[in-house]
């Protein structure tokens, strides 16, 4: 009866939702990060502007990825949602004021800065909780009988700091790359002048992390340095592409440092996929064991395979709609 | 004192989902008005039309972008406080939710932008098909979403094994047998709120006598409305009433505040159910009539709280009185309405200030009759979370401790308290400015696809006072 190996198809496809989240998501919330250091209050209304118009279909992929890991890894679902409990509140309460103050700095006058503070300050802080996600995910968890036993505050150690820090350097990077591709003039030499050292704050953070995590988890370490060698190809291609970035930025290149980013982040998701496949649930839980039903994944994966094209079609043509190169005293005011 | 998460827990899913579900609850009914507004434009090319679109469309624009960000809270409440709730249900909550999410969530986002934005980009008749595919957008999703609950009331095409439920049939199970019931009843309900709201403003222009023309327009097209939906509203309601007494007798019985299983049960108006004795406490009633309208037999038998042990019991006095709340504003909404027939011989509706009043006053009603409505359904259901088969406290989070369910508790109520505040007021601020034409509305096109940012108003009060120079937005 089990025709496929569905649980393998749906890795697959919740993998893609959250590098598409990540990529998405990642330079508006970089954009958020970067907003307090702007130059002034103008590029700030460019900055905002600029992002604006994509930034709620972005975040529609975090609710995809919620929604999908519970028909599809059910126990992913209830065992990190519990373990990250605080996390996700700070995560969630960040991204609500940074909506809200989308919305409203535009209408504020004396109150202005204290939007300019919901927006950059729930960025950071939701960049920082997503990061910390990611390090207690390599850290793995406390469980026993497929539900979670450990503490509140299990999730926050030195090296979901890090990780945490890490994700807010690799945001910002976007975000400013990003900028350099949508803007102009005095805002555009700014995000130039900015890329490079959060392409070394990057690479450093980055740098710490790789060479910490073999000693956090005893697996990654096999796996990097026994049985599996080719997937040193993975840390290679990250190296190229923090190059490629160095390089474009240094010769003013609009597009390519923001390509050369996302290159960089994906590199360094499949690296940090790989040392852990198949473990959804470190230590102990494969991708089969967090599995839901079959017949629920067939009934899901039938509809989306219908849906998703659709969505991808019209979500496509907003865009072009509302296509176009961000200048400043333009869109809000 | 021992801190509970459990109780914790419910308190805090209460409040944010009674947060959330006031925003969908008026987007739903507006959208589709605002799609109404659209096409009678589009058809007629009346220019009062255009203008009563554009000013709601600013309404909506704020509303439905509370309703995203207390939204995607929502759907991370499963998994944090009921994670053994999520795991147990999640071969059927999980498709439902993720359906949700791509039919409609993905939809409403890519075309609102068109329809907050677009008007200039595109074609006129593209511009009225965002309008209809949001409105389509909100019915898709309180479709899966009401699926969903429904299930949890009357869970049907799913067979419980090792504690998890399996999916038997999708069909039994997404049109589980009060979901029928509940998905039209919250429907009308979305649709009483839309136009108690619109017919409050209205009624608010109007007795200021700003805009006249359009308001009149937009009053009347919604005293046509609720004197359709009022009564239906009653009628559906009655329906499910009786669904409900089919599947879960114990939440009629608190309904009806009936302690014992017995014939000629009276209709009680006013009673203080005491659950400690198990009894009522100043009951005034009318003889056998809850006998009658839920059996439609005068000696009709209706079942009782002592069927159950006490423990068993849903909290009785809250469920009762939020019933009757609901009921007495739906009757309230009936008698709206048909004073607005009565008075429209001599097209005196618009221009009595006593009705325009009492219709501004209609405006909030709705909003009480649905939380109240949800009160009585969810609280009336305790102790089960899937009925008959889950228990509330089976669905907690086992690692939960009350330290951090109070920490997200009081972190929710402080963050929506301030968020709350804040889009009311620029709501307030909107509503204040009306449709009067504005120099500087041609800028609006240009803005990009941002919920709040088609209400194009500044956010302090007073720069009202200030009229006059173009207000505020940046001088360009
Ligand atoms: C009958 C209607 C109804 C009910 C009972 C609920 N919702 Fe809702 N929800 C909507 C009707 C709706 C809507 C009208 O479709 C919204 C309002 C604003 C919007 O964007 O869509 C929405 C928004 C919305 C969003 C944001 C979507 C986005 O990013 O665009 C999420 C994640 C949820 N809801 C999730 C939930 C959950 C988990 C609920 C139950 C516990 C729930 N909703 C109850
Ligand atoms: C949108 C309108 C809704 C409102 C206003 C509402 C209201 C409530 C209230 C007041 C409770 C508290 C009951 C108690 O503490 O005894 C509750 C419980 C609950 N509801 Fe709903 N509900 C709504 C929709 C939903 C939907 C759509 C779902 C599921 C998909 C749902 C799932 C639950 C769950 C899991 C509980 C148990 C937690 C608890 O007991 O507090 N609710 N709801
Ligand atoms: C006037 C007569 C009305 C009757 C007889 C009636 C009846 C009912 C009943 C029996 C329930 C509980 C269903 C359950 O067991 O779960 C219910 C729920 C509810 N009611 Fe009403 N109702 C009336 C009016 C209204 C009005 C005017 C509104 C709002 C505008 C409203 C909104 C709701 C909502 C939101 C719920 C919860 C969701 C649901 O279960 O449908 N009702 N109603």
């Amino acid at each position: 009866m089990e025709l496929f190996d569905l649980p393998l198809i749906w890795a697959f496809i919740i993998g893609f939702g959250i590098i598409m989240y990540v990529l998405m998501d990642g330079f508006d919330l970089g954009v958020g990060i970067l907003f307090p250091f702007a130059p002034n209050e103008e590029s700030r209304d460019t900055m905002m502007n600029s992002v604006a118009p994509v930034w709620d279909g972005n975040e529609t992929w975090l609710v995809l990825g919620g929604a999908g890991l519970l028909a599809a890894f059910p126990m992913v679902y209830s065992i990190f949602l519990p373990a990250l409990y605080i996390g996700v509140f700070l995560l969630l309460a960040g991204l609500i004021f940074r909506g809200v103050a989308f919305e409203f700095r535009f209408k504020a006058r004396t109150s202005r800065y204290l939007w300019n503070w919901a927006f950059a300050g729930g960025s950071t802080v939701a960049s920082f909780a997503q990061g910390a996600v990611v390090g207690a995910y390599i850290q793995g968890f406390e469980t026993a009988n497929g539900v979670y036993v450990g503490g509140a505050l299990d999730w926050l150690t030195p090296f979901t700091v890090l990780t945490g820090l890490g994700m807010l350097a690799g945001y910002a990077l976007l975000g400013s790359t990003w900028l350099i591709m949508k803007t102009e003039g005095y805002l555009q030499e700014w995000a130039y002048r900015v890329s490079l050292p959060l392409l070394g704050a990057v690479l450093v953070v980055f740098g710490i992390i790789s060479v910490w995590t073999p000693f956090v988890d005893d697996m990654v370490r096999e796996r990097w340095f026994s049985n599996l060698s080719v997937i040193w190809i993975l840390p290679v291609l990250t190296l190229l592409c923090a190059f490629q970035i160095f390089r474009s930025v240094r010769n003013r290149f609009e597009g390519m440092p923001f390509v050369a980013t996302m290159g960089l982040f994906i590199f360094t998701y499949l690296g940090l996929v790989v040392s852990r496949w198949p473990y959804v649930v470190p230590p102990e839980y494969t991708l089969w064991d967090a599995a839901s039903a079959y017949e629920s994944q067939l009934f899901l994966l039938l509809g989306l395979l219908f849906v998703i094209p659709i969505v991808l079609a019209y979500t496509a043509w907003t865009y072009w709609v509302f296509r176009g190169k961000v200048r400043a005293g333009e869109g809000y005011h | 004192m021992e801190l509970d998460p459990l109780i914790l827990s419910r308190i805090q899913f209460a409040f944010v989902v009674s947060f959330h579900a006031i925003f969908p609850v008026f987007t739903i009914g507006l959208a589709s008005f605002i799609a109404t507004l659209e096409a009678l434009a589009f058809k007629t090319g009346n220019p009062a039309w255009v203008k009563l679109s554009g000013f709601w469309t600013k309404v909506f624009a704020v509303v439905f972008g509370m309703g995203v960000v207390s939204g995607i809270v929502m759907s991370f409440q499963f998994g944090t406080n009921w994670s053994n709730f999520a795991q147990a249900s999640a071969n059927f909550l999980g498709p439902m939710l993720s359906y949700e999410v791509v039919t409609a969530f993905f939809l409403e986002a890519a075309f609102l932008g068109v329809l907050l934005f677009g008007r200039d980009k595109v074609p006129a008749g593209i511009h009225l098909l965002a309008a209809i595919m949001v409105a389509t957008g909100t019915f898709i999703s309180s479709f899966w979403i009401l699926s969903a609950n429904s299930w949890m009331h009357t869970p049907a095409g799913t067979e419980l094994r090792d504690g998890v439920f399996f999916v038997t049939s999708w069909s039994e199970a997404i049109f589980n047998p009060s979901f029928p019931y509940r998905f039209s009843h919250m429907l009308l309900a979305s649709f009483l709120t839309g136009g108690f709201v619109v017919a409050g403003v209205s009624a608010w222009y109007l007795l200021k006598g700003r805009e006249v023309e359009a308001n009149r327009k937009a009053l009347s097209i919604c005293l046509w409305l609720l004197l359709l939906l009022a009564p239906t509203q009653a009628v559906v309601g009655d329906f499910h009433g009786l669904n409900t007494l089919e599947h879960q007798p114990m939440k009629v019985a608190a309904m009806e505040g009936n302690w014992e299983t017995s014939r000629h049960v009276p209709l009680l108006l006013f009673a203080i159910p005491d659950q400690e004795s198990q009894r009522n406490l100043y009951e005034i009633g009318i003889p056998s009539l809850a006998s009658f309208i839920l059996t439609h037999e005068w000696d009709g038998e209706v079942p009782g709280l002592n069927e159950v042990p006490v423990a068993q019991q849903p909290p009785v006095a809250i469920v009762f009185w939020s019933f009757r709340v609901m009921v007495g504003l739906g009757l309230l909404m009936i008698a709206a309405a048909v004073t607005g027939l009565v008075l429209r011989a001599g097209g005196r509706y618009w221009q009595t200030p006593w009705f325009l009043q009492a219709m501004r006053f209609m405006s909030i009603t709705p909003f009480i009759a649905v939380l109240a409505g949800w009160f009585v359904t969810e609280i009336g259901r305790a102790p089960w979370l899937v009925y008959g088969l889950m228990t509330q406290a089976q669905a907690l989070t086992p690692s939960l401790t009350g330290g951090m369910a109070l920490f997200t508790l009081i972190g929710y109520i402080v963050v929506y308290a301030l968020v709350f505040s804040a889009g009311v007021y620029y709501l307030m601020r909107v509503l204040y400015v009306g449709l009067e034409d504005r120099p500087e509305e041609e800028h609006e096109m240009e803005r990009p696809k941002r919920p709040f940012s088609a209400a194009h108003v500044p956010f302090e009060i007073e720069h009202d006072k200030q009229r006059g120079k173009p207000a505020s937005q940046g001088g360009h």
